[in-house]
């Protein structure tokens, strides 16, 4: 199991009297009761969540699938504690999606440790009926509940008047009215989780006549305790993961032999309930026209979503989050740079010794790799949360749907794709907004294309190397050009990416834009606080891992080489540089070099040789594209390292030794048809492993962080070998 | 499909959502799409249900509906989802 499970029997040891909440829930295993939130999308189901976990939340997986299981712990009373699990958010039971198809694993299997002792239902007040149907499906199925009434206040403003009571009686279950985004309820919430819940005493929905010889064969033969179950189970074996390959069969038997027929019993389903919960509302809900002019959010969507404003204004947003994550992000993260450095120095100064090179270099360098992405994906998620929040990311969908649609991408692919131009680990992160599965495959999947500011060190150098510093036009710079250039090669091959994948990637799951359109709404800080929160500790603890390793790893093979031959080039390279006569610094950096040349890096670099000459490069660029695997901008400190520049080198001096290099006849070895080759090998090449590890963390497994190195750097290698091919 | 009877009451005229213009309500009759109408009507776009165009995207799609007579909340949908919901 997670080590969620651990974490809570130790809390519960703390907590001591559960024995009542234990019977309660009726196991004899578990020490805490398991509580399900479920409800429609934009029903305040997540605000619910925070207001009742707070920071005590956590982020694991649904065993078997790639969905996140956020769950959190709450205090109920002073002596009882609950874990509440906040499921994705459907509108029905029957799933659409993967993120859906959670809900009914976790409710369909009865004898699970994980199956929730009930369920907690948020409905939006203000739109009771559609919000329902869910509701009474979840009762149908037998589960505890509790109605969670929110929105009472928008319902109010739109002339709806609400009989709590009368609800109530209708529904069978405990209905508690409350504002989750003010707070204002849960108290009152929190008691009656606390109390001993019985099952729903109302049934909304029976079965067919016709389908009960069927369901009740599969009700007696899974032991079920209800013939609605016994009918999702005919509806959907084939996506139960807790049922045997036998089971299966069995299932499928019965729906041949009484020809059953899922999708015209489940829409007739759907309607008979809608037909039920409207007579419920009949007798607790009264509508009174209010007022007669437009809503708020028509009148605002009339300038937001208007086709000359509505594009000039997101665009405005775009770029303020631009702004934010490439320069103000800048501040922090130098700080964080800064830090990291001091605290090695400090170290290195006081210590010394193979284990110190390796906390400072390796792990140290490592931690602090991780570290610097803390404030750009802080801020960017910052944006990403209040234009959820806010409803405005569903106007953004809207209005680049078509556009993006074209391209195999979807109207919310805009986020992750201009996010990207800053860098590529939050905007990867980003793409999560995405709810159809493929469309946010393939957006997570081109985001590195686009140029991210870590290239930008390497563009510099290598542009200001070969490309004229002159005006064009009068008042453009030719070398502003080549970087522009660069920027628009990346897109255009992330869009052309997207539309091959398009077409190439096969999914059971139908894309839909069908969704509801939120209408604006203040944003709740509280909720964006704990949305960065979130993401930041997901990044750093599970994308933080994968870097930190594979830093290890880099700083072994700089560090160490084959047997005795490190030492033997060290000696060597000292007895050059004082025949030479150079100064200790010269003499520091000439070692520094030697030894890299001749580490396993180095090895490696001249192993890669052959592979790479076809592009142009010769060993010492294979180094610094295998150091640079770290992140792209590690190439400009190899340069200047391996051609012994010091270390005090900035992006100039590495300029002038990379121009002063000369080839085996004495001509310039940094040509334009080579520096060309290596500018789009960069644009291309998938050189961070911070990216592939965000990728590994958002898609769950290795396949498409691997897929993604393969295809991207046999782009880079393609692209490469035909520019040096077509200049040289 | 034998699925489709269930869904499908003979439509005397053949309108659906995607030619209303905007601001005009009509009522759904029924919906062509089998498996795009268990999402549809889960949204509550039930045969009977009032819907009223209320938008359109800056380049025709997608566009947004106003389900129910009482506005209960809006919908969007992409033309080619809005062509299945038959119009009475």
């Amino acid at each position: 199991m997670t080590s969620g499970e651990d974490t809570i029997i130790d809390r519960a040891g703390v907590t001591g009297s559960v024995e009542r909440l234990e019977a309660a829930a009726g196991r004899a295993g578990g020490l805490l009761a398991r509580i399900a939130l479920v409800g429609n999308p934009n029903s305040g189901k997540s605000s619910l969540f925070n207001q009742l976990t707070g920071l005590n939340q956590k982020v694991g997986n649904f065993p078997g699938v790639t969905v996140d299981r956020k769950t959190g712990i709450s205090q109920l009373t002073p002596q009882l504690r609950a874990e509440i699990i906040d499921l994705p958010g459907t509108y029905s039971l029957y799933p659409k999606s993967l993120d859906e198809k959670v809900i009914t694993s976790l409710f369909y299997d009865h004898t699970s440790p994980q199956y929730p002792d009930f369920v907690v239902v948020t409905v939006d007040a203000s739109n009771l009926r559609r919000n329902l149907l869910l509701f009474t499906q979840l009762a149908d199925l037998g589960l505890p509940a509790i109605l969670a009434l929110n929105m009472l206040d928008t319902a109010g403003q739109h002339g709806v008047q609400i009989d709590v009571e009368a609800l109530q009686q209708e529904l069978g279950v405990p209905v508690v009215p409350l504002n989750a985004r003010k707070g204002e309820g849960i108290t009152a919430l929190k008691i009656l989780m606390s109390q001993t819940l019985g099952a729903p005493t109302v049934r909304f929905y029976e079965p067919d006549e016709e389908l009960l010889p069927m369901v009740r064969q599969i009700r007696y033969y899974f032991n079920l305790h209800n013939d609605y179950l016994a009918l999702h189970y005919a509806h959907q074996y084939r996506h139960l993961a807790f049922l045997s390959a036998d089971d299966r069969a069995y299932i499928e038997e019965l729906t041949t032999q009484y020809d059953f027929r899922p999708t015209a019993r489940q829409a007739q389903e759907t309607i008979d309930r809608y037909a039920r919960v409207n007579e419920i509302l009949l007798n607790c809900v009264t509508v009174t026209r209010t007022e007669q002019n437009e809503p708020y959010s028509n009148r605002l969507d009339k300038v937001l979503t208007h086709r000359v404003w509505g594009y000039a204004i997101f665009f405005g947003i775009l770029f303020l989050m631009f702004q934010a994550v490439f320069a103000w992000a800048s501040y922090p993260m130098e700080l964080i740079d800064q830090g990291v450095a001091w605290i090695n120095s400090l170290i290195q100064t006081n210590f010394d010794g193979p284990l110190i090179s390796l906390l400072t270099e390796g792990v140290l360098a490592g931690l602090g790799g991780v570290l610097i992405f803390i404030p750009q994906i802080a801020l960017l998620f910052a944006f990403i949360a209040v234009l959820e929040e806010t409803g405005y990311m569903a106007r953004v969908t809207f209005m680049m749907d078509r556009i993006m649609r074209r391209f195999g991408l979807n109207g919310k692919s805009i986020v992750p794709l201009i996010s990207g131009v800053a860098c590529a680990v939050p905007a990867i992160m980003s793409a999560r907004t995405i709810e159809n599965r493929k469309d946010r495959l393939i957006t997570i999947f081109v985001t590195p294309l686009m140029s991210c500011s870590a290239r930008i060190p390497v563009y510099t150098v290598l542009i200001g190397l070969v490309v004229p510093d002159e005006a064009v036009l009068g008042i453009f710079n030719l070398r502003g050009f080549a970087l522009m250039g660069l920027y628009l090669l990346g897109f255009f091959a992330a869009i052309f990416s997207a539309w091959a994948m398009k077409l190439l990637m096969r999914t059971s799951e139908r894309s839909y834009f069908i969704m509801e359109f939120p209408v604006y709404r203040w944003p709740r800080w509280k909720n964006v606080g704990i949305t960065i929160l979130e993401k930041v500790k997901t990044f750093v603890f599970q994308a933080g891992k994968v870097i930190l390793a594979i830093s290890i790893i880099l700083w072994v093979l700089a560090t160490y080489g084959p047997p005795g031959r490190l030492e033997q080039v060290e000696t060597q390279a000292r007895a050059t540089a004082a025949t030479q006569r150079l100064t200790p610094a010269e003499t520091e950096a000439h070692v520094a070099s030697e030894r890299l040349e001749n580490s396993y890096a180095g090895v490696f670099g001249h192993v890669l040789e052959p592979a790479i000459r076809p592009l142009g490069f010769d060993w010492k660029i294979g180094i610094s594209l295998i150091t640079s695997f770290a992140a792209r901008e590690v190439f400009v400190g190899t340069m200047s390292t391996i051609y012994s520049v010091g270390q005090d080198a900035n992006e100039l001096t590495v300029q002038q030794k990379l121009a002063a290099e000369k080839d085996i006849y004495g001509q310039p070895f940094f040509t334009p048809a080579r520096s060309f080759s290596l500018l789009v090998f960069y644009v291309f090449a998938m050189q961070c492993m911070s990216t592939l590890a965000a990728t590994y963390r958002e898609t769950k497994g290795w396949k498409w962080p691997l897929l993604q190195l393969v295809y991207m750097t046999g782009l880079a290698y393609v692209a490469s070998w035909l520019v040096y091919s077509l200049m040289s | 499909m034998s699925d489709r009877s269930t869904l499908t009451s003979a439509p005397t005229t053949r309108r659906s959502v995607k030619d209303l213009k905007l601001g005009e309500s009509a009522t759904i009759c029924c919906l062509e799409d089998p498996e795009m109408a268990l999402k549809l009507l889960e949204m509550g776009c039930i045969p009977g249900t009032q819907v009223r165009l209320n938008s359109r995207a800056p380049l025709g799609c997608p566009i947004t509906l106003v389900v129910g007579e009482q506005g209960d909340y809006t919908l969007s949908l992409r033309v080619s989802e809005a062509a299945t919901i038959m119009l009475k």
